[in-house]
Order: structure tokens, then C-alpha cells, then sequence
């Protein structure tokens, strides 16, 4: 535990301009957003008091704002503002909004009839009786309903790092997918702070006497407006082209940081999340992406991978992995899973990919359809000697192939499977085999390296340039160790991959990784 | 100087009004009275138009008021609300201060106006910094009529303004509303359920039921020559102190001088003759006096009586008053 500490405080200490960058951004972001949600938020409150008709439909619009998921909101607002600032906070203070007007809304309404009485009889003008009567009275809810709304745009200012809007977000949502503790926590603890204060100081403005609220109702557009100012975007240099990375590929070796040292690629680079990335490089918001390789995406927005010549990104050629017990009990199992060997290359992956992602068809279908095309299909047998027990990780990819294998297995043998899809990730499903809950599994050859074998550095280093060394010692290693075979590659390799749209990268000539450092330089 | 014409007002198929005409003199005070829902208040709010009327005009000193600006009418009469409506996050200081404020007076005028009422309605200084929450209900009606009154309007209308006060702090503020030098020399037209205050109170009734005026007098004739059941009825519960209340001193004819004569040790109080009945019984009770001297300014003659010697005025008053 004290270590843990040590080493969380070493990481902040470390990373401190980052840190520091990304709070004042998250603060700056929160309060642009909270600052533009009152100035709309405020006077549709109050109209919607005077048109009471409208009451209904405006609270019910902002009530729905509100439950729309926010991943999905961002994305919905990329063809509409690209990404970046402006999407982010256009989002975050549609969230804010409802808080605001149903506040508003009730805090004027809620304001005694008989003073609102007593003041037009005196002779005063109905702008006269808002400022002087009803924004004063209802000063308090109002104050309670900015409240609600800064607290829930902190919160929801850590998803602005998915679309390259900065933020806490970028250490909370790069430290999940590095599966790095301290990362998340550098970003998550300083974002639960300023949630509690935020919230700590506008209850303490809440609890002031009406004289000072009045000097506060002056004060704090002004404050709103510093802290709004914080908010700027990080350009540290501009290029002629912009790169969105996802949190994860910023953090790897086998990633950016390779990207920089061995190919010294100098671009202008956004953090951004890998559910928007694709669509924002295909919308012309982003040029340049970090992706997979077989991704059904790289299809449907018409991208293209740039070569990696330099082989910075290890080797991810699937194959199927199975027990050695396994292949004994079941003699024919070996021969059968070698037939798709070699029969599935990238682009063949992608547009299987394409099919169940884009297209919404069942994996079932896709695999049926391409067993057909390729003459492999036949129909299923009695299924008399046994269960062979397939396994599979939670992504269509692994569905797809899972299929295919049992297809194959029913329609070559007598053997009948049950299919196990949804194993979560590597550990879960690897588990599962070793324990003898599977028999087999399609695995990634820079998965079996990095993820389970995890050997030194120096090893890794000296394997990841070649797709046959890696599969090589992966094969030899999980024998030794697991008395798990590595069958056949199916052909294709899901790597990191960097990609462009095909139009440009066409346009300016780049095929390779190096052209585009070269093109950058120019 | 205040003249309603056939004035009604209808929400829906409810007549809250129905064609009412009356007319209050100026420095009168006219008293709107009736049960719960007779359209007491829909009436009064017509006059500063915080409802509009359904048909029907109004004439304040002989302007249409419907072709004034609502703003400026306002600001020309003062309206006190049967809950005070007094802002509760302005000061009493403030409170009072928004008319001014509105008619743009400078600091000083304002400050030497508030000081002044506050004094005339029996509030020290200390509550010119306090709010309305920290205040008791009497305090804060109080402040009600000090916000009504403070530009000096020539019209006051009241909507039940002591309807909220127990009967003790409700007879005291009578008694303040009675002495208070500024009311006389307003127009007033006052709401209220209770016989008793308009009979102590108004020169001048008009007794509603169902959005109609059933009978507009002075207290005595509505006691006296009751239109008909319904005003008679409505009256009768406690008839002798609304007679009480309804018949002024220099009304009765002058008491014959009995025997008792001016004895040592006897308390005499002076009192004006244009007092009700009730006043001198107060004075008989509460001071204990043994005889008054009335002082009748209009007929520019003094006379004294003993208690019994009123009495029996009193009631031959009365005598002649259902003879005729
Ligand atoms: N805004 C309104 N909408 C519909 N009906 C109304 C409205 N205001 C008053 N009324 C109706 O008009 C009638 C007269 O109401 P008003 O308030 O004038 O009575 P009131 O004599 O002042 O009664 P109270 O002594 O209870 O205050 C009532 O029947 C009431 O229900
Ligand atoms: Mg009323």
C-alpha cells in the first residue's frame, strides 16, 4: 500500500506539466461549458415561466439531453462541430442545461404570488418585478440547480479526452487501457477534487444571508469568466497534417513512443478515444489514426493502413491455440482447424469485420457465407463423438472465427462443440483454456508475446521485426510452459496500424510510414 | 372622486362581478362588505387594475383610468394586501423605500420619509435594518400600510389589511388607523368580512353578496333602514354594538341635564362630538370618568353628560329612528 502511494506520488511528480495542463484545462472546460449552459439556461428558465406552455416541451427536450449516453452525444456531435473544444463543450452544456432551467423554472414559480402582487401594485414594470423580485427570490434554487450542473460537467468533462477535447480524462481513460493504476488515479483523484470543492464552495455561497448573494449574483459571472479562460487549446506545433492517437497507443512502445523514437515522426497529435477516432478521420477532423489492422471501420470509412517498414508494431497473426490433451482426445481436431490456415488475409478480415459491425449481420452468417464462397462448407453430421468446447474473446472478430471453426468441425467430423464466445479479454479466455474449461481458442501471436509470456525487453525487442520469429518462439514457449500448440496462422495480422483516408494518402503518395514522415518534414 | 360605472367581471360563467356602481367622496372611507366569495377583492383589484374588468368604467378624479399606463396608475395609489406581501429580502427600510425608488426620489427625500412614517406607526428606529421574517404579524402590517403610504398617494386600497390580527392587536391598530392624521386626507376603500370594523371604521358601506351590491349607505342606514332580509340578517348578530358603532355623538339629540352636579373628585374627560357611541363607553369603562365634556366643533358648543344621562339619549335615538 505505502508503496503503491510512493509510486502514485512519484508518477504526479513525474508527469506534473501534464497534470497541471490537464487540470487547468478540466477547469477551464467545466466552467466555458457551465458559463454558456447558464447564459442559455437562465433566460429559457425564465421565459419558459412566462410562456407556460412551453414549459413542458423545453424541460422534457432537456430532461431527454440528459439521459442520451455521453459517448454517444460526442459522437453525434463530430459531423456537426468535428471534434476538438467546440464539440466538447456543446455537449457537456446540454448536460448542464436541464439542472439549470428546471431551477430556474421552479425557483420563480416558486416565488410567493402575494410579493409578486404586492410589487405590480406598486407600479413596477414586469422586467422591474424579474430583477428586483423574482431572480432575487429564487436566487437560492437557482444557485442549487448551478450546483447540480457544475458537479455532473466535472464528471462528464472526463470523456472530453475522447474527442481530443484534453481533460483529466486523458490519464483516467490512457491509464485503463495501459492497465496503469497510478495513471488512472493521477487523473481520477484530482477530478473527484474538484468535484468536492466545486461542490464544498458553491454550497458555501448557497448558505450566505441575501445582502452578500446579492454582491455574489455580480461576482460570479465574472469568476465563471476567469475560470472559463483557463480552457485552452494545447497546440503545442502545429503540422500540415493531425493525428488523433487513442489513450492507449500514446502510452506504448509499441506505439507513439516507438513512432517517435525510431521513425522520429513529428506530427501534431490529439488524444482522442477509439469509438470516435475512425469517424473523425473519415469526417477530415483527424488525418492521420492509430487502429487495428483488420478493423470492419477501416472499410466502412474508407481508410487505408500505411506499411509499417520499419516494423516498430510486433506481429498480431491470429491462429488457433489448443490443448495438447486436447488434440489427442480429439484425433481429427488439428487437421481440421489447418484448413482455414492461410485462407484469411487483412483485407478478407476486414470486410468479414465490416459485415458484423457495419452491417449487422450474425457471425453465424458471415461465417456460413464465406465458407460457401470458398468451397469449404458442408452441412453438419450426427455429432456422435463428443464436444469439442470453443472459446472466444468479447469482439466480432473472435465470434466470426469461432463460427467458422465450429462449422468446420460439424461438417468434417462426427464431433459435435459448444462455443463459449465472450470469454473477455486475453487473461479471462486463457484461463480458460489452461483449466480445461476450453479446448481452443484463436489467439494473436504479439498477444501470446506481450500479454502472457512477457519476456524481457530485450527479447521482445529482438523478435517483434519478424512475424516468423515471434510465432516461432511463442509456439516453442507455450508448448514448453502450458502444453498449449500454436496450430497454423489463419493468415491475417491484427496489428496497431497507422491509417489515412485512402483519397489523401492516395493524393499526397504515401504508402509507407516513412513517406509520411517524409512528407512531414518537407 | 372615485366613480365605478356598471363595472363587472366574469371568469367564465362565474359573475364574480355583476354591473356594480358606486361612487367614494374624497377623505371618505368606503367599506366593501360581505361573506367569502362575493367579489370583495375582484372589485378593489379592478381599481389599480390587477385585474381587468369584463365591462364597466372607472374614474379617478374624473380620468378614465383605463387610459392611463398601469405603471403610473399604480404608482399613484396605495395598495396594502390582506397578507402584506412585504418583500422578504428587502429590509423594512427598503421595503418602504420602493415606491420612491420607482418614482426615482433622491436618498435624503426617502430617508426623512421613511423616518417619518416609521415614527407616526409606532416602530422605532431599530427596525429599519431588520427583515420582515424577524418582525410579528402586527409589525409587518404595519410596515404594509407604511409602503402604501409613503408617497403620499390620494388613494388607498385596502384588502382585508387586519384580517391576519387577534382581536386585542386587531382593536389597537383601529385605534392607530383611527388617529393617523395621513389616512385623513385619503380616499380609502377597504375590504373586509367583519361587520364590526366596517361599522367602526367606514363613513360609508356597500354590503355585497354574489358579485352584487345589495346596499350602499352610511353604517346607520344600513342598521336603520335595512334594504332588505338579507342586510338585516346579516347584521343582526350583533346588533346593539354595531348600533353602538353606528351612531355618533352630535347625532343625538342633547341630554336634558339631570340632577347630579359637578361633585369634587369627580373625572371628567373632553371628547370630540363626532365620535361614535362606543367610543364613550370605552371611556366610561376603561377610564373610569364620571362624566364627559363634549366638545361639538361644528355647532361651535360644549356640553356635558353623566353616563345614564347618555344612555337614555341613546336610546331615544333609537326610538325615533324606527318610528320614522
Ligand atoms: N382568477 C380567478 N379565476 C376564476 N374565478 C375566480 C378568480 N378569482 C376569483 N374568482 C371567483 O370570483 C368570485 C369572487 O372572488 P373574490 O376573490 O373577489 O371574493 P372575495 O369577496 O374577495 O372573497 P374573500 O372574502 O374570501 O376574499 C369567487 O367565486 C371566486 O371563486
Ligand atoms: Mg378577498
Amino acid at each position: 500500500m505505502n508503496e503503491q502511494q510512493q509510486t502514485l506520488w512519484e508518477f504526479m511528480q513525474q508527469q506534473s506539466d501534464k497534470l497541471l495542463t490537464q487540470t487547468l484545462q478540466h477547469i477551464g472546460l467545466t466552467f466555458v461549458s457551465l458559463f454558456i449552459a447558464v447564459l442559455i439556461g437562465l433566460p429559457l428558465g425564465i421565459f419558459i415561466t412566462r410562456k407556460k406552455n412551453f414549459s413542458g416541451p423545453v424541460l422534457g427536450i432537456a430532461s431527454i439531453l440528459q439521459t442520451v449516453p455521453s459517448i454517444a452525444l460526442l459522437g453525434f456531435m463530430i459531423p456537426l462541430l468535428g471534434i476538438g473544444a467546440k464539440p466538447a463543450i456543446v455537449a457537456l452544456l446540454l448536460y448542464a442545461l436541464l439542472p439549470i432551467i428546471r431551477n430556474t423554472y421552479t425557483g420563480i414559480t416558486g416565488v410567493d404570488a402575494a410579493v409578486k402582487e404586492a410589487a405590480t401594485a406598486m407600479g413596477m414594470s414586469k422586467w422591474q418585478i424579474l430583477f428586483k423580485v423574482e431572480l432575487p427570490l429564487a436566487m437560492p434554487v437557482i444557485f442549487a440547480g448551478i450546483r447540480t450542473a457544475t458537479v455532473i460537467t466535472v464528471g462528464v468533462a472526463t470523456l472530453a479526452s475522447y474527442i481530443a477535447a484534453g481533460g483529466l480524462g486523458e490519464f483516467i481513460f490512457g491509464g485503463i487501457s495501459l492497465n496503469n493504476t497510478n495513471m488512472i488515479l493521477a487523473g481520477a483523484i484530482p477530478a473527484a477534487l474538484l468535484a468536492i470543492i466545486f461542490d464544498f464552495l458553491l454550497s458555501r455561497l448557497h448558505k450566505l444571508n441575501i445582502k452578500k448573494l446579492r454582491t455574489v449574483t455580480i461576482d460570479l459571472p465574472l469568476l465563471l469568466l476567469v475560470l472559463s479562460s483557463l480552457y485552452f487549446i494545447p497546440s503545442a506545433y502545429g503540422t500540415k497534417l493531425k493525428a488523433g492517437f487513442t489513450p492507449e497507443f500514446m502510452g506504448r512502445q509499441d506505439g507513439n513512443l516507438g513512432l517517435i523514437s525510431k521513425y522520429g515522426l513529428k506530427i501534431q497529435t490529439l488524444v482522442i478515444n477509439d469509438a470516435v477516432m475512425y469517424k473523425a478521420a473519415y469526417e477530415k477532423q483527424l488525418d492521420v489514426i492509430s487502429g487495428y489492422s483488420t478493423d470492419g471501420r477501416l472499410k466502412a470509412y474508407d481508410l487505408v493502413v500505411l506499411d509499417d517498414d520499419k516494423k516498430i508494431f510486433p506481429p498480431y497473426y491470429a491462429a488457433p491455440i489448443v490443448r495438447e490433451n486436447s488434440l489427442k482426445k480429439f484425433a481429427l481436431l488439428e487437421k481440421i482447424l489447418n484448413l482455414l490456415a492461410g485462407k484469411i488475409n487483412d483485407s478478407t478480415m476486414t470486410a468479414l469485420n465490416y459485415k458484423t459491425d457495419y452491417l449487422h449481420q450474425s457471425p453465424e452468417r458471415v461465417a456460413k457465407d464465406f465458407l460457401v464462397a470458398n468451397k469449404l462448407w458442408k452441412p453438419a453430421r450426427n455429432g456422435n463423438d463428443g464436444i469439442v468446447r470453443i472459446g472466444s474473446k468479447i469482439f466480432g472478430e473472435q465470434y466470426i472465427l469461432a463460427s467458422i471453426y465450429s462449422m468446420l468441425i460439424k461438417g468434417y467430423t462426427n464431433y459435435d462443440t459448444s462455443t463459449k464466445t465472450g470469454l473477455g479479454g486475453t487473461k479471462i479466455c486463457f484461463d480458460a483454456l489452461t483449466n480445461d474449461q476450453i479446448d481452443f481458442y484463436p489467439e494473436y501471436t504479439g498477444t501470446g508475446l506481450l500479454a502472457i509470456l512477457q519476456p524481457s525487453p530485450k527479447t521482445i525487442d529482438s523478435l517483434t521485426h519478424s512475424k516468423d520469429e515471434t510465432y516461432n518462439y511463442v509456439q516453442k514457449e507455450f508448448e514448453k510452459k502450458y502444453k498449449i500448440k500454436w496450430l497454423k496462422p489463419i493468415g491475417f495480422n491484427n496489428a496497431y496500424a497507422l491509417m489515412m483516408r485512402k483519397k489523401q494518402a492516395k493524393g499526397l503518395n504515401i504508402k509507407t510510414i516513412s513517406n509520411l514522415k517524409r512528407y512531414l518534414d518537407r | 372622486m372615485i366613480k365605478v360605472q356598471k363595472l363587472s367581471k366574469h371568469f367564465g360563467k362565474v359573475k364574480a362581478v355583476d354591473e356594480i356602481s358606486f361612487e367614494v367622496k374624497e377623505h371618505e372611507n368606503l367599506i366593501l362588505l360581505g361573506t367569502s366569495g362575493c367579489g370583495k377583492t375582484t372589485t378593489l383589484k379592478m381599481i389599480n387594475r390587477l385585474i381587468e374588468p369584463s365591462a364597466g368604467n372607472i374614474f379617478i378624479d374624473s380620468k378614465n383610468i383605463f387610459e392611463q399606463s398601469p405603471e403610473t396608475l399604480r404608482r399613484g395609489i396605495g395598495y396594502v394586501l390582506q397578507n402584506n406581501g412585504l418583500f422578504p429580502h428587502y429590509t423594512v427600510a427598503e421595503n418602504i423605500a420602493i415606491v420612491p425608488q420607482l418614482l426615482k426620489w433622491d436618498k435624503k427625500r426617502t430617508e426623512k420619509r421613511v423616518a417619518e412614517l416609521l415614527e407616526k406607526l409606532h416602530l422605532t428606529k431599530d427596525y429599519l435594518n431588520v427583515y420582515p421574517n424577524e418582525l410579528s404579524g402586527g409589525q409587518q402590517q404595519r410596515i404594509g400600510l407604511a409602503r402604501a403610504l409613503v408617497a403620499d398617494p390620494a388613494v388607498l386600497l385596502m384588502d382585508e389589511p387586519f384580517g391576519a390580527l387577534d382581536n386585542v392587536t386587531r382593536s389597537k391598530i383601529h385605534a392607530e388607523f383611527k388617529a393617523l392624521d395621513e389616512l385623513k386626507r385619503k380616499t380609502i376603500i377597504m375590504v373586509t368580512h367583519d361587520v364590526q370594523e366596517a361599522f367602526e371604521l367606514g363613513d360609508h358601506i356597500c354590503l355585497m353578496d354574489q358579485g352584487k351590491i345589495i346596499q350602499d349607505g352610511t353604517p346607520a342606514d344600513l342598521l336603520f333602514n335595512p334594504k332588505n332580509s338579507f342586510v338585516k340578517e346579516f347584521l343582526q348578530e350583533q346588533k346593539l354594538q354595531l348600533e353602538f358603532k353606528a351612531i355618533k355623538l352630535n347625532q343625538l339629540s342633547r341630554p336634558l341635564k339631570g340632577e347630579a352636579e359637578k361633585g369634587v373628585g369627580q373625572k371628567v374627560n373632553n371628547i370630540s362630538a363626532d365620535v361614535s357611541f362606543w367610543s364613550v363607553l370605552e371611556h366610561f369603562k376603561f377610564d373610569g370618568v364620571d362624566e364627559l365634556n363634549v366638545i361639538d366643533k361644528e355647532n361651535n358648543e360644549t356640553w356635558s353628560a353623566n353616563f345614564e344621562e347618555l344612555m337614555s339619549a341613546f336610546y331615544q335615538y333609537k326610538k325615533q329612528q324606527f318610528h320614522e
